[in-house]
């Protein structure tokens, strides 16, 4: 399997992103935003970080950058595509994935593992976590507070696209277990077709036990499944 | 040719910076505010003599990146 990174000015987890995906086997080439093509891959990945600082909302630039073509390209002829962190912010702001993601509730930068429920193991990112499996993942966010308006919920409930939810370690989803506030405790979504996952939480900082933990490694081991 | 833009959240989204600053006004002795709202405020400069197509710019403008749709409304005014 190969795969490229999208590296935007800001990006900061995407050597972090490579070296998880190499340690699965996946063939990664970093490729810089400026660029109009795509390598040929069957994985693209939107990192994490601050792209460009987070100015007028975060993502919002980035997902106007030329190489956002190509991958929205990629995207509607089935490629895979993975947004974490500020990559899932791009995702909503290209329009891929709906909602958007707001300040947190309590206005602070939120950088800790939290517990999350898989609510939908029936996608390519997800095959290999058991349906309602309680993982650990850390998340590192400012702004991640999930928001859709109410017909867009229903729509995502009716369509399973909810793939990951904030939880407690006795798996209660609730208000105290919502570390951001974010509609329905969402974490992760995907789109319809279930090849493009947006995600909070960080899954590559999470694949070696020597680093805390090891719950991440499922996302990419479904991937070369 | 100038334009202000008002770029506001949407009712139905939470606003807790808004909220901070009305939880401060009210901790300064202003206790008449009822509701604060945050919002960002652009001045664009058009290169166009024609209003009505400048406003067509301005239109463009906000809707394909000074607001994001889902969460935020706009308004403009020509200054």
């Amino acid at each position: 399997m190969k795969a490229n990174v999208i590296v935007f000015p800001g990006s900061n987890c995407d050597r972090d992103v490579k070296v998880a995906l190499e340690k699965f086997q996946i063939q990664t080439t970093m490729v810089w935003h400026q660029e109009n093509t795509l390598p040929k891959a069957d994985l693209v990945v939107l990192p994490g970080g601050f792209s460009y600082g987070d100015y007028l909302r975060c993502g919002s630039m980035a997902s106007k950058s030329n190489i956002m073509k190509d991958v929205i390209k990629h995207a509607e002829n089935g490629g895979y595509l993975i947004g974490i962190c500020n990559g899932f912010q791009i995702l909503t702001e290209t329009n891929l994935l709906p909602g958007a993601l707001l300040r947190n509730k309590k206005l602070k930068f939120i950088c800790k593992y939290v517990n999350l429920i898989v609510e939908n193991n029936n996608t390519p990112f997800t095959s290999k976590y058991k349906k309602k499996e309680n993982i650990k993942i850390p998340i590192a966010h400012n702004e991640g507070n999930y928001f859709a308006d109410e017909k867009t919920l229903d729509e995502i409930q009716s369509n399973e696209q909810i793939v990951f939810k904030y939880c407690d370690e006795q798996s209660n989803i609730n208000e105290e277990s919502n570390p951001n506030g974010s509609c329905l405790n969402i974490a992760g979504i995907t789109n319809k077709n279930k090849n493009i996952i947006g995600m909070m939480p960080h899954p590559e900082r999470c694949v070696e036990e020597l680093l805390g933990g090891s719950h991440g490694s499922l996302i990419f081991q479904s991937l070369i499944n | 040719m100038k334009f202000e833009v008002f770029v506001t959240l949407k009712d139905e989204v939470l606003d807790p910076q808004g909220k901070a600053v009305e939880n401060a006004l009210n901790n300064i002795g202003l206790k008449s505010i009822k509701q604060v709202r945050q919002g960002k405020y652009f001045v664009l400069d058009i290169d166009e003599n024609d209003e009505n197509k400048a406003s067509e710019f301005v239109k463009a403008s906000c809707e394909k990146l000074l607001t994001n749709q889902t969460i935020e409304n706009y308004k403009f005014n020509k200054i």
